[in-house]
């Protein structure tokens, strides 16, 4: 009995609830929303403690027993994500006080935010197939809420296809479960995973697994069904775009994770084929789409795919180094898109302009601002002592022990055109001739954009050079992906 | 031109009792027929609908001067609040107690706090279905 695994997604639901109240005083939304944030991130820290020390905790709702009840599973992989959400979380609403405008803060934008955490912890934790899928749901929901809050026009006219692909998966998902939920006759995923390697996964589940891999590869943004992610992420204001490019697409790369590592692990040569296959093909999208634009929030979300393909071509390794390689490497990446994004947002505030040809010079007025990016920039390319180094150099060893030598090799050089776009941004706008100004720059505002962008390039920088003492947290992580057993048997277990 | 409602206002003042009153007994015959939270605040909500559409909004919420945003939070923090109960006994979340009490009139009857449950979902659906009649309606 440990209901202490909850807490991380009931509070932020508690806070968005008390919060619909008072909808017009904004201090009374900002101090009440950092205030469930702070206490949801204690509860996180004291939760990815007690995981470490007493090995995975579940919780089967309502005393019924495990396979029958809803089991929530807190293990080290969620625990990891779940803190990690909050923590960002922490910095993009404060990031958000100064930038998001008081007409959305007055109009519902922190429960929005608060019931999306909801969702995205609960789709972390959950140890149901269908109750994952309600937690989509409520993560959906409140992004559309949160992507066309604000009613400008670019937010009305893009976020269209976001809902419409959104809804179109929502339903291959139900059809998927009902599939599965057909042949196995279970939803409780532990439960599933035990009925799946007693038939030894005949062809019908192998359909499963792709069927699985379309639905979530559309939330995650692989390769062929990423073309709604460019355009509908370019119409949000900057916070949301933080919040979007940090944790959504993550749910679906953890989906994806967890359904292929839990799941369906006894036609490996067919299924995690295809998804290396997919991934490579992803990097490869992401990277002629990073290339190719001159606008600074393009660029980024790019990125996204890219990084996406990166840690999935880590999971379809199906060793524990590369398992380990791409838990350290997704949560590397929700750092700094995160923390890329505030800094572009500063950019965009700085300059009044998305286009990198207009820019210029920034490094004379704004060093501080040229020095981070340029942390954060080398950190997403993964230069040695930044964070994103042992998350792909794992993921790399991992490739090449699986025997796939060439496409490891392309991993290493896609890093490559991951700094190349980022550095261009550099290039164009911090060096060179002066560029546009934007003349209203008010100083104080550009201080208190600029703090908790700070703070979150230096936990990245922390991230990559303590690695070491993030290392046996994410050993528990990659056991647990690399070994079912060690899942269904607690799950079955905790149900007694 | 002026028309005279007057036939239909009647009607609908009787009528919303009667569908106010089976939305009632939907909601509590839920757990052992069908029924609900979920259809009993439907039905409240089409015999709101009803007075709304035989008189006008402006006068519907004279009548009833509820905050639906409010209660939509009010359902929420009931249906939590109630699933947070076991949470306290040291039982999982969601646990439901329920036992047989001897109620004055309606003598031996059992209490389950899934009715507890049931009221927030129903407080959720009158609120959302109303929020979003009335937006729509107000929107000029």
């Amino acid at each position: 009995m440990n209901n202490f695994l909850l807490l991380p997604i009931l509070i932020p639901f508690f806070f968005g609830m008390i919060l619909m109240f008072g909808q017009k005083k904004i201090s009374y939304q900002r101090i009440t929303t950092l205030l469930g944030l702070f206490l949801s991130i204690l509860c996180a820290a004291a939760l990815v403690m007690n995981v470490h020390e007493n090995g995975p905790q579940t919780v089967t709702l309502g005393s019924w027993p495990a396979p029958f009840g809803i089991t929530m599973v807190s293990d080290m992989v969620s625990a990891i994500l779940v803190l990690t959400t909050l923590v960002l979380t922490f910095f993009i609403v404060w990031y958000g006080f100064e930038s998001i405008g008081k007409e959305r803060e007055q109009f519902f934008y922190y429960p929005g935010v608060l019931f999306i955490i909801t969702g995205v912890n609960g789709a972390f934790t959950t140890g149901d197939i269908f109750n994952l899928f309600v937690f989509f749901e409520v993560l959906l929901m409140a992004s559309y809420l949160l992507i066309v809050l604000g009613g400008e026009k670019v937010q009305l006219r893009e976020p269209i296809k976001y809902i419409l692909i959104n809804v179109l998966s929502s339903a291959f998902f139900v059809i998927t479960v009902a599939f599965l939920y057909s042949v196995v006759g279970t939803l409780s995923m532990a439960d599933i995973s035990l009925k799946i390697a007693e038939v030894n996964q005949p062809g019908i589940l192998t359909v499963i697994a792709v069927l699985f891999l379309l639905v979530f590869g559309m939330k995650a943004a692989i390769f062929p069904l990423y073309f709604w992610l460019p355009s509908a992420y370019s119409a949000p204001p900057i916070p949301v775009l933080a919040l979007f490019g940090a944790l959504l697409t993550k749910v679906g790369v953890y989906a994806i994770t967890r359904t292929y590592t839990l799941f369906f692990t006894h036609d490996i040569s067919f299924t995690h084929n295809l998804l290396l296959v997919l991934s490579i093909l992803t990097i490869i999208a992401g990277s002629i789409g990073a290339l190719a634009y001159f606008d600074v929030k393009q660029i980024i979300i790019y990125n996204i795919v890219i990084a996406v393909g990166v840690i999935l071509f880590g999971v379809a390794q199906m060793n524990e180094v590369a398992l380990k390689g791409a838990m350290l490497y997704l949560v590397h990446d929700m750092i700094i898109k995160a923390a890329l994004f505030m800094l572009i947002g500063i950019i965009i505030y700085v300059t009044g302009t998305t286009n990198l040809r207009k820019m210029g010079g920034l490094m004379k007025t704004y060093p501080a601002l040229g020095w981070f990016y340029l942390i954060a920039a080398l950190g997403l390319a993964g230069v040695p002592p930044l964070s994103g180094f042992i998350g792909k150099l794992l993921i790399v060893q991992g490739g090449f022990e699986a025997g796939n030598i060439w496409s490891s090799i392309f991993i290493l050089a896609s890093s490559i055109v991951v700094l190349l776009s980022v550095i261009r941004i550099f290039i164009y706008a911090f060096w060179g001739q002066q560029g546009v100004l934007n003349e209203a720059v008010q100083k104080a505002k550009y201080n208190r954009l600029f703090v908790p962008t700070m703070i979150l390039v230096v936990v990245s920088i922390f991230y990559g050079v303590g690695t070491e003492w993030f290392m046996p947290f994410m050993d528990d992580a990659a056991k647990i992906l690399n070994d079912p057993s060690i899942y269904t048997d607690e799950v079955m277990k905790g149900g007694e | 031109m002026k028309i005279n409602n007057v036939i239909l206002q009647f009607t609908a003042k009787i009528v919303f009792f009667m569908i106010f009153f089976y939305a009632v007994h939907i909601f509590f015959a839920g757990h052992y027929t069908p029924g609900g939270g979920f259809v009993g605040g439907l039905v409240t909500a089409s015999a709101i609908v009803l007075l709304i559409i035989a008189f006008d909004l402006k006068t519907v919420q004279s009548i009833l001067p509820i905050n639906y945003i409010y209660l939509i939070a009010s359902g929420l923090l009931l249906a939590l609040g109630t699933a947070g109960i076991a949470m306290f006994t040291g039982k999982p979340f969601f646990t439901h107690f329920f036992d047989y009490f001897n109620l004055p009139i309606l003598g031996k009857t059992s209490l389950h706090t899934a009715a507890l449950f049931d009221l927030g979902v129903y407080l959720v659906v009158v609120g959302v279905t109303m929020t979003i009649i009335q937006t729509i309606g107000e929107d000029e």
